[in-house]
């Protein structure tokens, strides 16, 4: 059962377009597919290698900017921002990396979040280049949705067997024993800096992709969104916890349940209230519905907290322990 | 020249401030052996704590430091206890789910804080908010010079506190080796409660300080994080000395490029400093102090 998942998993994800033509919830599966993406470049360089990152979102920013200015200033298709947005955001790894690596654990967490903030404020100043708060439109591509889902999921693939080859290959031990102990791997002759660079430029590449994508996707950037501290770099930080740190589907998982709560919180628990105050007439709900609405924040804040106490390793990481604790009794009988 | 003298007064004004934030962010760190990346929006707390007592009570915000120091103590005490001590037992591949937690926590602050006050700009306007006096040519805004002057005074009494103290060198003992300390018979998770209690009280006292000459929203907490590990990179990681220097070199950047680059840099700055640093003084000014 848990050999064939991921093949079930990716049978279900080709013909749900097919069966499900709602463009809400393509919408939101295609969100889906990016945060996988995504949730994969980070847990190259957090989860496998132990550098914890807060700055996912500069990577992601530039691929988005680099796949904008392609549209906007040289003329040519948005779509090479597939392409060059990853190129760019190795391009901007590369030099960071090779200054900050010299930090260790929670102060190289702090540069990645200094890195974050520089480019926030950089796209926002550089008007000549960005145009700074107005942002950049373009026209997209397809009316449908369907193509960008399959872009999207073919992302996705791309990057979750990227992960699964790395990881099986000698790079993914290094990764592995540079997060356990750097020292015993530098003096086994890992040239750790090295391969935390590689790492790195690895979850770069991939974030860049996936900014590329969703500037061909919603058409519309703009500093605020893409290089959002809350909304994309913790985002992707909460994507590769929940699902699972150093887990090749941990984000597949993640990325799922996030973007699930994200809607869950943004709509008002999916109307729960709404409808039952259109139902019973009592109209305490919809006041109820509106903070639930405003506060997903809130409840991303709460999450983090929960998760962060009782599932340290992730719905995949600890699915023992979480099936254990749900069903105690059938336990002996039920098929994990 | 007076332009310049200007800068500098406000710079170092200012500074005395950043050194209040940077010496709990510091000391947390120093015990801990993390960051809290809730430093700013603890701030945040200790700033609305001073307008309730304002403008509901209309208690003078100089008072209102007996109320928000004590509230954030216990309030950093409970965070302490509850949430980031038992991840010390916690079994998880990351290392850094402490300063995780930290986020989570500062989020979900910051959003208790848009749920009661809502999202609209908050000030404290007293008699002495915007009145000035004059040394030469150069003004000092009266409520700043009394905020540095309660600034150095609680850093002063701090250092008192540390090396003198019973208390303050348990706090030492445990920041240089933990288990050591604990062999030593200090109680060690006791003292990173207080710790935290102690690094929360001081940066309410900052908050409290800066709100007679400073808006408050609930987002303003994510900028004084980043000034806050800024001016602990700055000044060296667990220093309190350094926090100081670091405090007023903050300070001074921002005076200096507010004044002669512009104002839209002022985030910046901080930023770059933070690099350069990192790039050209790595251990920041306790590698030049050895305190």
């Amino acid at each position: 059962m848990k050999k064939h998942s991921p093949i079930l998993a990716l049978a279900i994800l080709i013909i749900f377009p097919m069966v499900v033509k709602s463009h809400y919830h393509q919408h939101l599966m295609i969100l889906f597919l990016m945060w996988v993406v995504i949730g994969s470049g980070w847990n190259v360089i957090a989860g496998f290698t132990g550098q914890v990152s807060f700055g996912d979102a500069a990577f992601f920013g530039t691929g988005a900017y680099t796949a904008g200015l392609f549209a906007t200033k040289l003329g040519l298709s948005a779509w090479w921002g597939m392409v060059f947005g990853g190129v760019a955001a190795m391009a901007i790894a590369f030099p960071f990396g090779w200054i900050c690596f010299r930090l260790r654990g929670a102060y190289f967490a702090l540069a990645t979040l200094a890195l974050n903030e520089i480019f926030r404020h950089a796209a926002t100043i550089w008007e000549s280049l960005t145009d700074g708060m107005v942002g950049i439109l373009i026209m997209q591509t397809f009316v449908s949705k369907i193509p960008y889902y399959y872009i999207a999921l073919g992302l996705a693939v791309i990057s979750v067997l990227t992960v699964q080859i790395v990881m099986g290959s000698k790079w993914g031990y290094y990764f592995v024993s540079i997060r356990e102990d750097q020292d015993a791997a530098e003096s086994l002759g890992i040239h750790t800096h090295f391969y935390k660079m590689i790492s790195l430029n690895i979850a770069a590449f991939l974030t860049g992709m996936a900014g590329a994508l969703f500037m061909n996707y919603m058409g519309f950037i703009d500093p605020e969104v893409v290089f959002s501290l809350h909304d994309i770099s913790i985002m992707a930080i909460l994507v590769g916890i929940v699902g699972g740190v150093g887990t090749v589907y941990g984000p597949v998982v993640g990325a799922f349940i996030m973007v699930g709560v994200h809607e869950f919180f943004r709509t008002g628990f999916f109307g729960v209230f709404e409808g039952i105050a259109s139902i019973t007439g009592i109209e305490f709900l919809n006041v109820v519905d509106k903070y639930v609405g405003h506060a997903h924040v809130l409840g991303f804040g709460i999450l983090v907290v929960l998760v962060i106490l009782l599932l340290p390793n992730g719905v995949v990481g600890d699915w023992d322990k979480l099936v254990g604790s749900l069903i105690p009794i059938k336990k002996k009988g039920a098929m994990v | 020249m007076e332009v310049f003298l200007q800068t500098l007064v406000a710079g170092i004004l200012k500074g005395g401030l950043y050194g209040l934030i940077g010496i709990g962010m510091t000391m947390i760190m120093g015990v801990m052996g993390i960051i809290n990346l809730a430093h700013g929006q603890l701030m945040m707390v200790g700033m609305y704590v001073t307008f309730v007592c304002f403008h509901y009570m209309g208690i003078d915000p100089y008072i209102a430091l007996f109320i928000s120091m004590p509230a954030l103590f216990l309030l950093g005490m409970v965070l302490q206890k509850y949430l980031l001590n038992p991840l010390m037992e916690v079994e998880s591949i990351l290392p850094e789910n402490q300063v995780l937690m930290t986020v989570g926590i500062g989020m979900v602050l910051t959003e208790i804080a848009r749920f009661i006050f809502s999202s609209d700009y908050k000030s404290v306007q007293t008699s002495y908010s915007s009145s000035s006096f004059f040394v030469g040519d150069i003004s000092f805004s009266v409520a700043l010079t009394i905020a540095f002057f309660i600034a150095v005074a609680f850093t002063v009494f701090m250092f008192w506190f540390l090396i003198k103290t019973d208390l303050g060198r348990s706090i030492r003992a445990t920041a240089q080796d933990k288990d050591a300390a604990l062999l030593m018979g200090v109680n060690s998770k006791r003292i990173t409660i207080i710790t935290f209690g102690i690094g929360s009280a001081l940066v309410a006292a900052a908050g409290t300080l800066l709100m007679p000459i400073y808006y408050l929203f609930p987002d303003i907490g994510g900028p004084f994080t980043r000034k806050a590990f800024v001016i602990t990179i700055l000044g060296g990681l667990g220093s309190t000395v350094g926090a100081i220097f670091g405090g007023v070199t903050l300070g001074l950047a921002e005076a200096f490029g507010a004044t002669y680059i512009g104002m839209a840099f002022d985030d910046m700055i901080g930023l770059l400093i933070f690099i350069l640093v990192l790039l050209f003084l790595p251990g920041g000014f306790k590698r030049l102090t050895k305190i």
